[in-house]
C-alpha cells in the first residue's frame, strides 16, 4: 500500500500538481533537489544534528498511567511531539525544507501558517539558519493565536495578515502562492502541512516519518511488536501522515481524527474526509468540503490548525483504499478531552491533538486492558489557553 | 474552423491583431455584465473572455478577487453563465472563452458541462492551474465538445515544455507576461519581450500567441504589438473601469475605452 515516490505525483487519483504554470519550473527544481538530496548521507546528517539537538529529538511514548486507569481499558500511550522545541511536530518539517531551501541557493522563505505553529517553527529554523523568512496567516487566526504572532515577531519573521476570503488557513496558502507566483526565483515556499502540489506531499510526508519511526521503535519496550491501535488528528494532516506511514504495512489499527466543530450535520465544522467530496484546490486533487458549484466552503473548529476545507491526497487515498478510518470528534469533546488530559497527566495538549485525545478516550473504554493505544500529542497547548476558557466560562 | 480561428485569419487578412477582453460574469451584477459585453462588443473586441468566479482564485491579482468574491455574493451559479452566452449568441458571433479554476469545471463534470457549454454557444476554455500533466480528461472532454484548449505559458517556461503545451493548445496559446498575479503593471519587461519573441518562435504556424497580465493601456498594447504578438489580452483594467461606472453607462463607457484598446492593435 506504500507509495514511496509516485512519479506522476498521483496517490490513486489523488495528489497531481494542478498549479499556474509559473510555478511549474520552481516545482521542478523542488522536486530534483529533494531527489537529490533526500538520501545525501551529509543533508541527513545535518538534519538529524538539528532534529537532536535544536529540535530535542527523539521525543518520549509516554505511558498515560493515571489517563489509562480513568478510562479503564486499553493502555494510551502518548507521543510527545509537543515537547519538541517550538511546542510542535511541525519543525521537524521545517527543518527539513529550511536546510534544503538553504542547499537550492535560495534566499527567501515564505510560508503559510494556520494556528501558528507552523509560522513560528519556520521563523525558528530560519532563525537557526539565516534564512529570512515572512508567513501568511489568515486575519481571523492572528487574533485568535496572537501569541503566535507575537512569537514570529520576535524571531525576526514578517507577519502579514491576509483578509480576503474566510481569513483562515486557506486564504494563507492562497496568498502564500501568489507571493510565490510573483518572487518565483529567489522564494522559497515552505509549506506546512501534507498538501499542495507535488512533491509537497511526499516531502512533508517524510520529514514528519520520524514519528512513526520512532513510535514503532519505542513500543517494543512495552512489550509489543507494533502498537494495537494509532490516532492522530487531521487538518492538512502533516502529524497523522508522519505517525501513519510508517505503520501503513503492518497489522496496526490506524485512526485519524478530524475537526466535526459543532457537529456534521450543522454544516460548522472541517471534516474534510468524513463530509467532503473530490476536487482540486491547492494543486491537488483530493477530498475538499465544497458547494454543489464547485466553490469552496468555508469551515470551522474551534483549533485554528485542523480549520481547513481540503486535505493531504495521501489521506483520501487511504480512506478510498479503507486501510485508515477517519472518524470526527466535535468542539465539544475536545473540550472536555482536554480538559481530561491536563487534570490526570498534567500535560496540557494543544486543541488539534485534542481531537486525537478525545477518540482515545471513547476508543480505550471498549478495548482490552491488553491493547496498547498510541496517540500522537502533535503539539502542546500554551497557545489555547484563552479560547478554552472562553469556552469553559461559556459553557457554565 | 472555430470562431476564434476564423477571426484570427480574419485578422491577419486585413493586418490587424485581436484584441482580448475580460469580464467577470455576474460583477457588478449579471446585467452589468451583459452592458459590459455589449459593450466590449460595439468597441471592437475580437474575443471575449468570460471570467466566472471561484472562491479561491490563487493566480489572480486584488482587482480579480474582489470582482469574484462580490460576484460569489451577489449567488452567480454556472446556469447564469450559461444563459448569458445564450444571450450573447443572440446577439453576436463573437468567439467566447471561459476562464475559470479547474475545481469549477471539474465538479460539473468536464464532458457534461463542456457540451452543455458548446451548445450553448462558448468557443474555448482558460484554466490558468490546469497543467498539461494533468489535462488527459480535460483534453479530452474539450475535443468531443469541439472547445478549444487555450493553455497558459510564462516567462519561465522552458523551451522543451513550450513545445509540449504547444502541441495541446487550440485557438490560441496565452503568454503570461509578468512573474505575478493578474493585475495593472506600470513597464513593460525587457523580461517580457524576451520571452514573446521565443514563444512566437516556437508557436509560429501553430497558434496564435495572445499576451496578457498587466496590460492596460494602447500603448502597452502597441509595444507587444511591435515585438510580434498577436493578441493582447486585457481584464483588471476593464474590471477597474467597470467598477467605477454607473450602471447605466456602462455599455457606452466600455465601448469608449475597448475603442481605444482597438485602435493599438491596427
Amino acid at each position: 500500500m506504500k507509495i514511496k515516490f509516485p512519479k506522476d505525483g498521483r496517490f490513486g487519483e489523488f495528489g497531481g500538481k494542478y498549479i499556474p504554470e509559473t510555478l511549474v519550473p520552481a516545482i521542478e527544481e523542488l522536486e530534483q533537489n529533494y531527489l537529490k538530496y533526500k538520501n545525501d548521507p551529509d543533508f541527513k546528517k545535518e538534519l538529524n544534528y538539528y532534529l537532536t539537538e535544536y529540535a530535542g529529538r527523539p521525543t518520549p511514548l509516554y505511558y498515560a498511567k493515571n489517563l489509562t486507569q480513568k478510562i479503564g481499558g486499553a493502555k494510551i500511550y502518548l507521543k510527545r511531539e509537543d515537547l519538541l522545541h517550538g511546542g510542535a511536530h511541525k519543525i521537524n518539517n521545517t527543518l527539513g525544507q529550511a536546510l534544503l531551501a538553504k542547499r537550492m541557493g535560495k534566499t527567501r522563505i515564505i510560508a503559510e501558517t494556520g494556528a501558528g505553529q507552523h509560522g513560528v517553527a519556520t521563523a525558528m529554523a530560519c532563525a537557526a539558519l539565516g534564512l529570512k523568512a515572512e508567513v501568511y496567516m489568515g486575519y481571523k487566526d492572528t487574533i485568535r493565536q496572537k501569541l503566535n504572532v507575537f512569537r514570529m515577531n520576535l524571531l525576526g519573521c514578517k507577519v502579514h495578515a491576509v483578509k480576503a476570503g474566510s481569513q483562515t488557513l486557506k486564504d494563507a496558502i492562497n496568498e502564500a502562492i501568489r507571493d510565490w507566483i510573483t518572487n518565483v526565483e529567489d522564494t522559497y515556499y515552505l509549506l506546512g502541512s501534507a498538501v499542495g502540489p507535488h512533491p509537497y506531499p511526499v516531502m512533508v510526508r517524510d520529514f514528519q516519518a520520524v514519528i512513526g519511526e520512532e513510535i514503532k521503535q519505542q513500543i517494543k519496550a512495552f512489550g509489543k511488536e507494533t502498537p494495537d491501535t494509532v490516532i492522530a488528528c487531521v487538518g492538512g494532516g502533516s502529524n497523522a501522515i508522519g505517525t501513519f506511514y510508517p505503520l501503513v504495512d503492518s497489522k496496526t489499527e490506524i485512526i485519524g481524527v478530524e475537526a466535526a466543530g459543532q457537529g456534521l450535520k450543522s454544516g460548522m465544522h472541517s471534516a474534510t474526509l468524513s463530509a467532503g467530496t473530490k476536487g482540486v484546490l491547492h494543486g491537488m486533487m483530493t477530498y475538499l468540503l465544497q458547494d454543489s458549484e464547485g466553490q469552496i466552503q468555508e469551515t470551522h473548529s474551534i483549533s485554528a490548525g485542523l480549520d481547513y476545507p481540503g486535505v493531504g491526497p495521501e489521506h483520501s487515498y487511504f480512506k478510498d483504499q479503507k486501510r485508515v478510518k477517519y472518524v470526527s470528534a466535535t468542539d465539544k469533546e475536545v473540550i472536555d478531552a482536554f480538559l481530561m488530559l491536563t487534570r490526570t497527566e498534567g500535560i496540557i495538549p494543544a486543541l488539534e491533538s485534542s481531537h486525537a485525545i478525545a477518540e482515545a478516550i471513547k476508543l480505550a473504554k471498549k478495548r482490552p486492558k491488553t491493547d496498547a493505544i498510541v496517540v500522537t500529542l502533535s503539539g502542546r497547548g500554551d497557545k489555547d489557553v484563552e479560547v478554552v476558557q472562553e469556552n469553559v466560562k461559556n459553557s457554565k | 474552423m472555430s470562431r476564434i480561428q476564423n477571426r484570427f485569419t480574419e485578422l491577419e487578412k486585413s493586418g490587424q491583431k485581436a484584441l482580448v477582453t475580460y469580464v467577470m460574469v455576474g460583477y457588478p451584477s449579471h446585467k452589468d455584465t451583459l452592458s459590459a459585453v455589449r459593450g466590449l462588443i460595439e468597441g471592437g473586441a475580437d474575443i471575449i473572455e468570460l471570467g466566472f468566479p471561484f472562491s479561491d482564485p490563487l493566480a489572480d491579482g486584488p482587482v480579480i478577487q474582489h470582482a469574484s468574491t462580490i460576484s460569489l455574493e451577489k449567488g452567480t451559479k454556472m446556469a447564469q453563465f450559461l444563459n448569458l452566452v445564450k444571450q450573447i449568441r443572440k446577439e453576436s458571433q463573437i468567439p467566447l472563452v471561459l476562464m475559470t479554476y479547474t475545481n469549477i469545471l471539474y465538479s460539473k463534470g468536464y464532458q457534461k458541462f463542456f457540451k452543455m457549454a458548446k451548445e450553448a454557444g462558448l468557443d474555448g476554455l482558460i484554466t490558468p492551474d490546469m497543467t498539461v500533466e494533468e489535462s488527459k480528461e480535460y483534453l479530452k472532454a474539450a475535443k468531443n465538445a469541439q472547445l478549444d484548449t487555450i493553455f497558459l505559458v510564462s516567462p519561465n517556461t522552458s523551451k522543451a515544455r513550450l513545445l509540449q503545451i504547444v502541441k495541446q493548445t487550440t485557438g490560441f496559446l496565452y503568454l503570461v507576461a509578468v512573474f505575478g498575479t493578474t493585475g495593472v503593471q506600470n513597464k513593460i519587461q525587457n523580461y517580457t519581450i524576451s520571452a514573446l519573441k521565443e514563444t512566437k518562435k516556437i508557436a509560429k504556424g501553430k497558434v496564435p500567441v495572445g499576451i496578457g497580465f498587466g496590460i492596460s493601456t494602447p500603448n502597452d498594447i502597441k509595444s507587444y504589438v511591435k515585438h510580434g504578438a498577436d493578441a493582447a489580452i486585457v481584464g483588471s483594467a476593464l474590471i477597474k473601469l467597470i467598477e467605477k461606472t454607473p450602471s447605466n453607462k456602462i455599455q457606452k463607457t466600455v465601448a469608449s475605452f475597448t475603442r481605444q484598446l482597438k485602435s493599438a492593435t491596427k
